[in-house]
């Protein structure tokens, strides 16, 4: 267990009640703007005090109430990229990568197998001011990195980024995690973000953990559309590249079957992680045929959740994987859509965006 | 410059140099730790010490040199103080010049220190304390660097201000020539005699021209603070 978190912090009407475990890899903490998230990372990192409980890293006591620790932020040995890069304006970029190294004994001193991890090496020698806002975001992450940290903390990175930056760091990311194998403790309330990232997910709400597990169950969890947004509502899927793109499609290996999709600038046999959004599903009693939708799945149901709206959410296992689909309840009624029918899970190959394929992460590891 | 001033002209200029050379290198420390103390500090008794401060700025000079002659002279409360331990006298000396003159320039010193501190982005020192710095490693390195510009443009207006310093040194340590006849003194006193226009007139010129150039300076270094906070 890499971090253990058990505080509480009262502002003003506003309660924090936080208590989990983040194990090695990357855990997410997810929830709506202004559910806590930021509070319980500024607690981790020392720059706010809870009123009570402990926080541990790595075993190590960063702070304990009871037994009156409270190592101060400089002395947590813990990285924080801010949703603004915070670089220091007087630095240049190399002068930033360098300030832990320069400033405590620990840290690395060259920043060049950070840098080129992150594609920055040719930015060494600019002024911060001179970067893009992707760039300079980049450079944090690589500060921050520098430090040689026990633990990433990450509070909404990417937020202040428009679409196309954010798909520009995105592959970064995954590439950090998988060389460095570094504990990352990431903020967002962006479910792309997650389904890309997330090894570990701890759902936040009104300053409560409401439930934490793997993606793979948690994501597929019918019970909780509700508090992931049921427009983002989705499975996150583990696969394998089983062939070269033909006709600008590649086919995937998933434990109920192939995919096909958009061609994916992965060599054969790498390990993907697929996110199949539930409004992207279509379910069918009968095996489709002449149809224009290339990915069909032989799916049990395993739940039906009826809302208030018109739509119902409907649990499907596929092979060892669980996927969800968003159907009418006029539809789940016609077809007889209960727990325990067979059907097929239909998918169109082009609603997959490429955004929503990570490479090299598996899910819930 | 020996040629064009008189030796009793040119020794006050030197004078009046020595004097706010020393009033600003000497208050730089003290009104650097007021600048942080009235810009971040939250403790009791901040308003008293930001009055304090403004003080000088708003009583009449004549009021605070007669101040320091009170608390500073051989009999002042601070002054006998100073003469029993250490045997030293302020009044009627230059060094008495020095602190009146660092007294009148102290909050002109401190506004512009306080101003340079409050543009610092207070989470770029978090930033710094997550990557290991000390909350002392941080002001070295990130609060003092961004705030330089404007302890050098405090420190700037406040030896213009003790160049031009006049009311609180006359009252406290009266105008001896080569001891505490600054410029400004020399001035009024070249005045009084008749036929000391022209000299009085070649001390304006230099008064002048210290002052504008002060000014100038102060200006261009608040500029670079701002563009080194804003990282333009």
């Amino acid at each position: 267990m890499s971090l253990s978190v058990d505080i509480t912090r009262s502002l003003g009407g506003f309660r924090l009640q936080a208590a989990f475990d983040a194990p090695d890899g990357v855990t997410v903490l997810f929830g709506r703007s202004g559910s806590g998230k930021t509070s319980i990372v500024k607690s981790i990192a020392g720059l706010i005090a809870p009123d009570a409980g402990r926080i541990a890293l790595k075993g190590r006591a960063l702070f304990d109430r009871a037994k009156a620790v409270d190592v101060p932020v400089h002395k947590r040995r813990l990285g924080y990229v801010f949703q603004d890069s915070r670089l220091f304006p007087h630095l240049s970029v190399r002068e930033n990568l360098c300030y832990a190294a320069r400033v405590s004994g620990r840290g690395a001193r060259n920043p060049d197998e950070v840098g080129d991890l992150l594609g920055i090496l040719h930015l060494l020698d600019r002024r911060t001011h001179a970067l893009s806002g992707g760039e300079a975001q980049r450079v944090a992450i690589g500060r921050a990195l520098l430090s040689e940290p026990d633990i990433l903390l990450m509070d909404e990175p990417l937020a202040s980024l428009d679409g196309p930056r954010k798909a520009e760091i995105l592959p970064y990311l995954e590439t950090l995690q998988r060389k460095t194998g570094l504990s990352i403790l990431y903020v967002t309330h962006n479910m792309a973000e997650v389904a890309r990232l997330a090894t570990h997910i701890v759902l936040i709400d009104e300053g409560r953990v409401i439930r934490s597990g793997a993606p793979d169950e948690l994501l597929t969890d019918p019970d909780m559309v509700r508090q992931l947004g049921i427009r983002d509502a989705g499975a996150v899927l583990s696969a394998t590249v089983s062939a070269r793109p033909v006709d600008g499609l590649s086919e995937l290996a998933i434990s109920g079957g192939h995919l096909f999709l958009p061609a994916i600038d992965a060599p054969v046999g790498a390990a993907l992680r697929v996110r199949i959004l539930a409004q992207d599903v279509i379910l069918a009693r009968t095996r489709p045929e002449g149809i224009s939708a290339l990915n069909i799945l032989p799916v049990r149901v395993l739940a039906v959740r009826r809302g208030e709206g018109p739509g119902v959410i409907v649990q499907l296992q596929a092979g060892d994987d669980r996927l969800l689909a968003r159907i009418t309840r006029r539809s789940a009624d016609a077809l007889a859509i209960v727990e325990g029918a067979e059907c097929y899970a239909v998918m169109k190959s082009v609603a997959v965006s490429q955004t929503d394929i990570a490479v090299g992460l598996q899910s819930g590891l | 410059m020996t040629a064009w001033l008189g030796p009793e002209e040119w020794q006050a200029v030197a004078l009046s140099l020595k004097v706010s050379f020393w009033a600003t290198v000497l208050s730089l420390p003290v009104g650097l730790l007021c600048a942080l103390a009235l810009a971040r500090g939250r403790f009791v008794g901040r308003d008293v010490l930001n009055w304090l401060v403004h003080l000088p700025l708003v009583l009449p000079p004549v009021v605070t040199g007669y101040l320091l002659l009170l608390s500073f002279g051989r009999r002042g409360p601070i002054g006998s103080v100073l003469y029993d331990l250490f045997g030293i006298t302020l009044a009627f000396q230059w060094t008495g010049a020095a602190l009146a003159a660092s007294i009148m320039a102290f909050p002109l010193m401190v506004r512009a220190m306080r101003l340079a501190i409050e543009a610092v982005d207070p989470r770029l020192e978090e930033a710094a304390a997550t990557l290991g710095a000390s909350r002392i490693t941080v002001f070295r390195t990130v609060t003092l660097p961004l705030i330089l510009p404007g302890i050098i443009a405090g420190a700037v207006l406040a030896f213009a201000k003790a160049m031009g310093e006049f009311g609180a040194t006359i009252t406290f340590v009266s105008n001896i020539p080569g001891e505490t006849r600054t410029v400004p003194s020399a001035i009024y006193a070249f005045l009084q005699v008749p036929g000391g226009e022209s000299a009085a007139l070649r001390l304006v010129a230099v008064a002048v021209i210290i002052a504008i150039g002060a000014l100038i300076l102060s200006e261009w270094l608040s500029r670079r603070v701002a563009r080194r906070i804003s990282g333009t």
